[in-house]
């Protein structure tokens, strides 16, 4: 499976369109990530108190944090 | 010192009682020089009439997302195109995740649901769930379900649950302009089961979603008017897909005049920074609200976002000489 970005994983757009800023700001200060990087599908993310866990139904499950 | 804060120093800091609606008004309008000493103030009423201990919480989300009703700052209603996806948490996790809030010192571990309120699959999940924790956690376990019916409040509370969340969110009169699907009265009936079965009363809050400071007041003495052993006070953190995604969160400044006012209003509650802060006060602010009104902290993660590094909350407690509060103190 190709590791490249191709999507962000704040909104989901394809990585080279439009203005990421706002997407990275928010993935620095509060958020974990939502979209796959790969597909761009919404992830499952469950937020623990101390990390959390991400999968994408298409392409598995992100490195726990 | 303004005339309120005189006052104020008399009315709650000497004979514990909170400010009035018109009161907590005119602290929110405090010009800017006078936040430091209103904030200095309602240390000296924390310190005063609930201690020098800091209460520490962690929360977790059972159920994230899918939610019927439209509360329009969260992410986790079914009605908004939102990044937030459904997911359960199943029982060994949520377990794990009491075990790893009880490392950071937390006394409290909340377990919450994004529901309207609780079907019997979930209360099945929570009778199983807190079981589960009080074998194996030393921790005082907390639910926030939405609305109950008074048969599960009363199966709540003999569970063991000593606490539960279920917050006003915002003034009665602002009500309508944040959630159409139920009312301000249908969770307020909600929290005089909590204390008629005897759970402690937690009840909240959320600044900055368009609320007037007249509202913002309305606010505080709506929620004093509870006694509620605990408020959480939470910061509009506006997120994608939401009706107020376009809301600018609130200042330092404005946070920081509501924490004391807050406190001014509700001397002997637990009144705890709860989700954006980060966003809202940073690091310095989140020091000059510990020492100015706040005597508990959510640490680590929400429920579909992340907090600080536990580790620096607790090394900022330690470094103001602030105890966590300890399991035993809170029995």
């Amino acid at each position: 499976m190709s590791t490249a970005v191709l999507h962000c994983d704040a909104c989901g757009r394809p990585r080279d369109e439009g203005d990421h800023a706002a997407c990275r700001a928010r993935r620095a200060a509060t958020d974990p990530p939502r979209y796959c990087t790969q597909c761009g599908r919404r992830l499952r993310v469950q937020v623990l108190p101390l990390g959390y866990a991400a999968e994408c139904v298409r392409c598995g499950p992100l490195p726990p944090r | 010192m303004t005339e309120v804060l005189e006052a104020a120093r008399e009315q709650v800091l000497e004979r514990g009682e909170g400010l009035r609606e018109d009161q907590v008004l005119a602290v929110l309008e405090l010009d800017d020089d006078q936040v430091e000493a209103a904030l200095e103030l309602a240390h000296e009423v924390r310190m005063r009439w609930c201690g020098p201990d800091i209460e520490v919480e962690g929360i977790v989300s059972l159920k994230t997302g899918g939610c019927p009703e439209d509360c329009h700052f969260c992410s986790q209603s079914g009605r908004f195109e939102t990044p937030v996806r459904a997911v359960r948490l199943d029982i060994p996790s949520l377990v794990e995740a009491a075990r790893q809030t009880a490392t950071t010192g937390a006394t409290e571990f909340c377990i919450v649901a994004a529901v309207r309120g609780p079907d019997e699959r979930l209360m099945e999940q929570v009778r199983e769930g807190v079981a589960a924790i009080q074998e194996a956690v030393d921790i005082n376990v907390a639910c926030s379900l939405g609305i109950l019916t008074r048969d599960q409040a009363a199966e709540l509370a003999g569970l063991g649950v000593h606490r539960y969340n279920h917050n006003l969110e915002t003034a009665r009169s602002y009500f309508g302009n944040v959630v159409t699907t139920h009312t301000w009265e249908e969770r307020r009936e909600t929290l005089e089961l909590i204390r008629e079965f005897g759970m402690e009363v937690c009840c909240g809050c959320i600044i900055g979603m368009g609320e007037s400071l007249a509202q913002r007041a309305e606010l505080a003495a709506q929620l004093a008017s509870l006694d509620p052993h605990e408020v959480p006070l939470n910061f509009l953190d506006p997120r994608p897909g939401t009706p107020f995604a376009h809301l600018t969160p609130p200042d330092a400044r404005e946070a920081l005049r509501a924490i004391a006012a807050f406190r001014l209003a509700m001397p002997r509650t637990v009144l705890r920074f709860a989700g954006g802060r980060e966003l809202t006060l940073g690091d310095l602010g989140a020091r000059q609200g510990v020492v100015g009104g706040i005597n508990a902290i959510i640490v680590g993660n929400y429920l579909t976002t992340l907090g600080r590094d536990p580790q620096e909350d607790l090394d900022l407690l330690a470094e103001l000489s602030m105890p966590v509060k300890a399991l035993s103190d809170t029995l």
